[in-house]
């Protein structure tokens, strides 16, 4: 009862507004701001009514059976009368489940299809998605640009139709891209290449995690998706194309940043930095959290990650490269000029 | 005839001090001391894996907790998983067909009484190897510990890449010591059940719970394979150089995952259907009519055995399968509500009509029958792919298959307890402690799994150690550690019972609850040979039969 009741109160709240906190963040899949996660919601919809129909009936007689058929005093005199079964009741509560059971098959390979067979249009934006433990690398092969944990798109509008079609991979070990709002899970994993697709309409950042356990931090690899109006789009991909803003002459803090073997695992663009096995820091600055989320991009938290990541994310491949506190102020100097 | 000369020369062991006493279940061939054993083991791996369950609910109580560190955390819920499925699960399934089935088809012991005291011993170890991972698994540079890659230890992170140290060794191989005793128990079930049927027991007059444990047990002969040949493939992938799950030389993480769901799958029914077999001889009882329909009971659960082969790639929907692939398995799945609902209204048919007595076993059965129908419900909304893509592998998941093994199986395995202790020991379990136990439970049970469906509604993905406030997570999470509490206070009056009961309990007689099962015809406990005479049976409620000559059931079955 309580869980019917309940169910119905969520599916109301999904509607109108969840009570529960601060309305931007909560990712609810019955708040759905995209394709396909909208088409999912009204799925869910039907299915929770046939399911919270079977359960009232169902639950209905359970409790009519305990009051009514309740044992009462003198019971114990005789025994009720001895009933084996029967069959038409049988036939009866055997199709019955079929009918209900053959609608819901319909209704799925419905959805299932219109979902997973779509094409991608022309003007479709491509992305590959490609997971690391515990962090998202995120490419636009045709654009040429290269970043991390945050994937920006254009928001599509109903005059130009800009789905954003995603390829999934892992560098490691199995990962899953999950944004609740915008879609339903699609996992990246290694040695093959998965397809996904969403279709955001209202710019915002939507927030969502990795949803399949990939190790030590996987609680603590979190993407965000930030949906720009196609015009502020258009600046972030001019924006990024661009190489590292002091690339051709790299300060004396920069050189820290050179000489502390910083560049085996990070790439920035247009310098000798060129590793791959960490987040390309090109345009470090642009992003708004660090460590796939594990903390918000601002000064005392870079500093903090450049002195020790392992105190703000225990157990990630990053280690502590033992700088000194003025080598730590020049990295961090040089880091904030990645614009 | 074998059986009787095995059990009149172990009933020549005298002494009763405690080495005496210990020595005799090191040596018992015994299927009802095996079958107590296998419980009593069983439940005190659910006291250990409880206790994990609790520190996983603290660390999650509030955002952002410290109170378990990331590893330790995991190693947690991974223990948690294992022990649940194959500690405790699979235990209480052997050891309720152990020390029913030979009762109940009227014989003195199973068929293969050493094979079984094997099986029993590969388990126990199996258990104690998990656990002494926290000891022996660290290897190179103090890598590994306990397993720390999730119960289905998705490939690749179980490769030596990802997985340093012993841990994932652990893992392999004490679940395939277990799996040997899961397997040769189900052999000597279905055995026993098949040769050793005493006079005039037809199949077709079996009590339920010998058909469903039948069932059951094919299953697992049928679904234990795919996981140990998966995990020796695991283990020459880990020390001989095998490439069957090592994506960077071209082995494929999603075959393990094909492997791993044809067993997992499977195993959930495995441990849902003994369940269903304690529900079908209590509630009768207890509504005072036969089971409505049997024929159809038995028809249905072996359709569910057959349907469960097919479904398991609804555990990878999000695996990337095609639009074809994701259909066959969401209709397949979809088909297992056919059967299985059959079996809810077969169990309401019973009770309408009846005088239900609200003894404590037929408590947890109407329990079992609220949360099993929440359960199928939740479970249908699953097999819907679209809305699996949301809710896989988050909250409202975990909540699901709670709600199936907490409210479904266990809750099962509670009444049967209840039911047959007064069997097992001679006492009855004190009422007053019971139901303390039950609502305890029920209450806890509620306010833990109904509330984490909503997290889960909400985005919070599954086996993480942490998250941040402000996501809708906090109050809920919070809401559903109280309920955590509840449970263990339950399970605390549970454990306080069996031990006060054994000694204080009212004497139970040969048939406290006036049932209608062979079992009730010999003592509690029984002697060691069972049943003095071998009975016979003409239907089947032979009690029944006994008890009113003037309306015997054998003129209408």
């Amino acid at each position: 009862m309580l869980f019917v009741l309940a169910f119905a109160g969520v599916i109301g709240a999904g509607q109108v507004n969840p009570v529960l906190a601060d309305i931007d963040r909560v990712t609810s899949i019955l708040r759905p701001l995209s394709q396909p996660a909208q088409e999912i919601k009204e799925t869910s919809v039907l299915v929770l009514t046939i399911c919270a129909v079977i359960f009232v009936v169902v639950a209905g007689l359970l409790v009519y059976a305990i009051i009514r058929f309740r044992h009462r005093a003198g019971d114990e005199l005789s025994e009720p009368p001895q009933v084996y079964g029967s069959n038409q009741i049988e036939l009866a509560w055997t199709v019955l489940p079929i009918l209900i059971v053959f609608v819901l098959m319909l209704v799925t390979a419905r959805t299932i299809a219109n979902i997973q067979n779509r094409k991608a249009p022309p003007s479709a934006v491509q992305a590959t998605v490609i997971g690391h433990q515990w962090w998202w690398e995120i490419r636009y092969p045709a654009l040429g640009i290269v970043t991390a944990n945050e994937l920006h798109l254009p928001a599509s509008d109903d005059n130009k139709r800009q789905p954003t079609f995603l390829k999934l991979q892992s560098a490691d070990v199995a990962h899953s891209f999950w944004v609740p709002q915008l879609a339903g899970k699609t996992d990246l994993i290694p040695n093959r290449e998965n397809l996904m697709w969403i279709e955001p309409t209202k710019p915002g950042t939507y927030p969502g995690n990795c949803a399949e356990y990939c190790g030590t931090q996987h609680a603590r690899m979190l993407i965000r998706v930030v949906v720009d109006q196609p015009d502020e789009f258009e600046r972030w991909v001019r924006q990024q194309q661009q190489p590292a803003a002091a690339a051709t002459n790299v300060t004396e803090n920069g050189h820290v940043f050179f000489a502390n073997s910083c560049v085996n695992c990070h790439t920035i663009k247009g310098t000798s930095a060129q590793g791959k096995f960490g987040p390309d820091l090109t345009h470090l600055m642009s992003r708004e959290t660090l460590a796939a989320g594990a903390a918000t991009n601002t000064t005392n938290n870079l500093r903090l990650w450049v002195r020790d990541p392992q105190k703000i994310k225990v157990g990630c491949l990053m280690p502590n490269m033992q700088l000194t506190d003025a080598e730590v102020d020049q990295v961090v100097a040089y880091l904030q000029t990645l614009k | 005839m074998a059986v009787q000369e095995i059990a009149l020369t172990t009933s020549g062991a005298p002494g009763n001090s405690l080495v005496d006493r210990l020595h005799g279940l090191v040596v018992t061939v015994d299927h009802k001391k095996l079958g107590l054993m296998y419980v009593g083991t069983a439940v005190g791996f659910l006291l250990v894996a409880g206790l994990l369950a609790l520190a996983i609910r603290l660390q999650l109580a509030v955002p952002n907790n410290t109170f378990l560190e990331p590893d330790v955390f995991n190693r947690f819920f991974t223990m948690h998983g294992t022990s649940m499925v194959f500690l405790v699960g699979m235990a209480l399934v052997s050891g309720f067909g152990n020390y029913l089935v030979p009762l109940m088809i009227g014989t003195r012991d199973m068929a293969f009484p050493r094979l079984n005291a094997f099986g029993y011993w590969m388990y126990l170890f199996g258990g104690l190897l998990l656990y002494f991972s926290y000891l022996g698994a660290p290897g190179l540079a103090g890598h590994g510990s306990a397993p720390d890659v999730g119960w289905f230890a998705y490939a690749p992170l179980t490769g030596p890449a990802f997985s340093r140290g012993h841990s994932t060794d652990y893992w392999i191989l004490s679940l395939l010591l277990t799996s040997i005793g899961s397997t040769v128990s189900a052999i000597n079930v279905i055995a026993t059940a098949v040769s050793l049927r005493c006079k005039g027991m037809t199949l077709m007059r079996m009590p339920l719970l010998v058909w469903l444990m039948i069932v059951v047990n094919f299953m697992i002969l049928l679904a234990l394979p795919a996981l140990s040949a998966a995990q020796i493939m695991l283990l020459i992938d880990r020390y001989l150089g095998g490439h069957f799950f090592d994506t960077q030389a071209g082995g494929s993480a999603v075959i393990w995952q094909h492997f791993f769901w044809i067993f997992g799958h499977p195993e959930v029914y495995i441990l849902i259907i003994p369940a269903f077999a304690c529900v079908s001889e209590i509630v009768p009882v207890f509504s005072r009519k036969p089971i409505f329909g049997y024929p159809v009971m038995v028809g249905a659960t072996v359709m569910i055995g057959l349907i469960s082969t097919s479904v398991w790639a609804h555990h990878m929907f999000s695996v990337g399968m095609t639009s074809v692939g994701n259909t066959f398995f969401a209709i397949s799945t979809f088909m297992v509500a056919v059967p299985t609902g059959i079996k809810i209204f077969n169990w309401l048919g019973t009770m309408f009509g009846g005088r239900i007595r609200f003894d404590l076993p037929m408590l947890f059965c109407i329990a079992f029958l609220f949360q099993f129908l929440i359960a199928g419900l939740t479970g249908m909304m699953l097999g819907v792919a679209p809305l699996n893509w949301q809710l896989t592998d988050s909250y409202f998941v975990v909540a699901h298959f709670h709600y199936t093994l907490v409210g479904g199986f266990l809750f099962g395995m509670f009444a049967g307890i209840y039911y047959w202790y007064p069997k097992a020991v001679g006492r009855l379990l004190d009422r007053r402690l019971g139901l303390w136990h039950f609502w305890l439970f029920v209450i806890g049970f509620h306010v833990t799994f109904d509330t984490m469906h909503f997290p889960g509604l909400l985005g919070m993905p599954r086996r993480i150690f942490t998250y941040d406030a402000g996501r809708g997570w906090d109050t809920l999470n919070f809401v559903t550690t109280i309920g955590a509490v509840l449970q263990a206070a339950g399970i605390l009056c549970f454990v306080i019972n069996l031990v006060r009961s054994a000694k204080q309990g009212k004497l139970a007689g040969n048939d406290p609850w006036d049932a209608w099962t062979l079992e009730w015809t010999t003592s509690s406990p029984p002697a060691e040979y069972n049943f003095a005479t071998k009975p016979e049976v003409r239907s089947r409620r032979p009690l029944w039969d006994l008890k009113h000559p003037e309306d015997p059931d054998w003129q209408y079955e």
